[in-house]
């Protein structure tokens, strides 16, 4: 079932499986339990896809959430259903990994109008028997994170002993550790930010116009009219792509390389190894991505400011905050670059927040989060350890 | 880089305490309360806090060095990447009972206001500087004519990270001139053990190689 297939099959692609049936545990929450969103409404019923590893310890206390970002999904540790490749997080989350999970209880939900579970627009409404598409509801980092604590309330975990995420995942943290101060005893808010930048909001818009200029979009119908915007898809992740990397980086693994070939073809095939490497970028994305959920998720980061529920100064987000946070950034991310981690450092440092930041070396980019960096692994283990020591769960 | 060479290349000959601990450390971390919330400005790779940790003090650094933050965070210390020249001013005023700036006052661009801060954001400062008044550095001077050169303080003039050397009597004035307090102060020789307490100033300025004051906000 793992198979990619050349083509997308109209009829049920495995990505669309995923939206109501996934290859994971589920929770429902029915009419008795609707999810407030920040757009007015209540979404209801609704339901979240999540995978856990390791153990809950009987005192409940060695949870850690994992919040993925924007194309990320719940399949933390795990072989993914749709493509069969491995976690998208296991050099960090794993047994003997920094985020043990033979020392910790490891959740990772699929996130409110994402496609892998949890309800989103390529869901089923119940109202029509339908996808949603564009009648599903706009929603934020913050309608993300309630639906995250109901799923916590569901599991009868109280408090997390940690949360980390990176990017999106790292706006899901900090909004938790504002919305929820008591329910997270420490905090790991990597490669993020407490706004999304015009800059990062330009980019998304590049992405969302080449989703909706394909013709194949249908004003977001494409799934009952039969249509596939994959082609738009590929190009919105393309671009995105780029914006993940760095200029470094990529002159290092590609340069100016030919791919398969000595010459420039004069033509516009992708004669440069990036050309190649980025078109398969995007279409392997498209093979387990929905084109809607990718408008939602960048519309709820472009939404994303913490400072503005609490007049305009984000210190006062964590007011009286007794969560340790470490907060990490990477020199070459562009996207979300140091200084959005040092405004982090300094709301923090200025509500008398206890906190830890670093800045670790590479040229990899956004990504390096997601990556094989040993500073970050050091770093992320010592932190846990520490706060560990602190939540009474290891030996002082 | 800059603090953490900077305090280990200071007190690179400096005895060692019965724990190992680095004795201009301990002094220091003698100074303070068991109990209380100390920010450590150029914090190395975590040692002061470490011992602070031992008295139960909420500690929190801040070190220029990426090595440095790494190495501390590693070790679940509380410390940011930063520096004294910008960080100090996102702080609130009184969240700490001690600020300590320990042999970095000198390579800050600006002491003064470093020093401000220090004492409005803490109750106490405890600062730690090599004193440029002391006599073997006079004597360079003199005698060679040139930028003075010692052990501790090995950097030639054009690639040194310290641009505000001061002398233990600049820095009295220093003090007086923003209202701070001086509580103690104590002169260490090169092994850093403290001069005789009831020498006058001037014997201090000639034969301390380092000074250590502990200061606060004058009432």
């Amino acid at each position: 079932m793992n198979k990619i297939l050349p083509t997308a099959k109209l009829d049920a692609p495995n990505r669309f499986r995923e939206a109501d049936r996934p290859h994971s545990p589920l929770v429902a929450f029915g009419p008795d339990k609707p999810l407030q969103l920040d757009a007015g409404i209540e979404l209801s019923p609704f339901q979240i896809a999540y995978q856990t590893y390791g153990v809950l310890n009987a005192a409940r206390s060695n949870a850690i959430l994992i919040c993925h970002a924007l194309t990320g999904d719940q399949h933390v540790a795990n072989v993914h259903p749709v493509t069969g490749k491995p976690g998208w997080w296991e050099t960090m989350v794993g047994p003997g990994r920094p985020i043990d999970t033979e020392r910790y209880f490891v959740i990772c939900p699929n996130v409110v109008g994402a496609c892998m579970g949890t309800s989103g627009p390529s869901s089923t409404n119940p109202e029509t028997g339908a996808p949603w598409g564009l009648d599903f509801p706009v929603i934020t980092i913050r309608d993300m994170v309630r639906a995250q604590a109901m799923l916590l309330d569901h599991l009868g975990i109280e408090q997390l002993f940690s949360i980390a995420g990176g990017s999106m995942g790292g706006m899901q943290v900090l909004q938790w550790c504002a919305s929820y101060p008591d329910r997270v005893f420490s905090a790991l808010p990597l490669a993020t930010s407490t706004r999304h930048s015009a800059q990062n909001i330009a980019f998304h818009e590049v992405g969302r116009q080449a989703v909706m200029a394909d013709p194949g979009w249908r004003q977001g119908r494409y799934i009952v009219e039969g249509a596939d915007p994959r082609r738009g898809l590929a190009v919105a992740r393309m671009g995105a792509h780029i914006t993940y990397l760095s200029d470094a980086a990529l002159h290092r693994k590609f340069g100016r390389k030919f791919q398969d070939r000595n010459n420039p073809t004069f033509s516009f095939d992708a004669d440069f190894e990036v050309e190649n490497y980025l078109r398969h970028q995007g279409s392997t994305f498209v093979e387990r991505f929905d084109a809607n959920s990718y408008l939602y998720l960048t519309r709820a980061m472009d939404y994303f400011d913490l400072a503005a529920d609490y007049g305009g100064i984000v210190a006062n987000a964590f007011r009286g905050s007794r969560t340790r946070f470490c907060v990490i950034s990477f020199t070459s991310d562009w996207l979300f670059p140091t200084s959005d981690s040092r405004a982090i450092v300094h709301a923090l440092n200025a509500s008398s927040a206890r906190v830890s930041f670093a800045e670790i070396e590479t040229d990899r980019g956004h990504d390096a989060f997601l990556l094989d960096e040993p500073e970050l692994l050091t770093i992320v283990r010592g932190f846990l350890q520490s706060a560990g020591r602190a939540r009474g769960l290891e030996p002082e | 880089m800059l603090y953490r060479t900077l305090r280990d290349r200071t007190m690179a000959e400096a005895a060692r305490g019965p724990g190992g601990a680095r004795v201009d450390l301990l002094r220091v971390s003698e100074r303070v309360e068991p109990g209380s919330r100390v920010l450590d400005v150029g914090c190395g790779d975590g040692e002061l806090l470490k011992l602070l940790e031992a008295r139960e003090v909420d500690g929190r650094g801040i070190e220029l060095s990426r090595e440095g933050v790494n190495e501390c965070v590693a070790k679940g210390l509380a410390v940011i990447q930063g520096d004294a020249d910008t960080d100090l001013a996102h702080y609130p005023d009184d969240s700490f009972d001690y600020v300590i700036l320990s042999q970095t006052l000198q390579a800050t661009r600006q002491p003064r206001i470093v020093l401000e801060h220090m004492l409005r954001i803490g109750r106490h400062a405890i600062v730690s500087f090599p004193n440029f008044g002391h006599w073997r550095i006079r004597l360079q001077l003199l005698f060679n004519g040139s930028m003075p050169r010692t052990a501790n303080l090995p950097e030639t003039w054009h690639d040194t990270p310290n641009i505000h050397f001061c002398t233990i009597k600049d820095f009295d004035e220093l003090c007086r001139n923003i209202g701070a307090r001086m509580e103690r102060a104590v002169a260490l020789d090169p092994w850093g053990t403290p001069l005789k307490l009831d020498a006058p100033w001037w014997f201090w300025n000639l034969f301390g190689e380092q000074g250590v004051f502990l200061l606060s906000r004058q009432r």
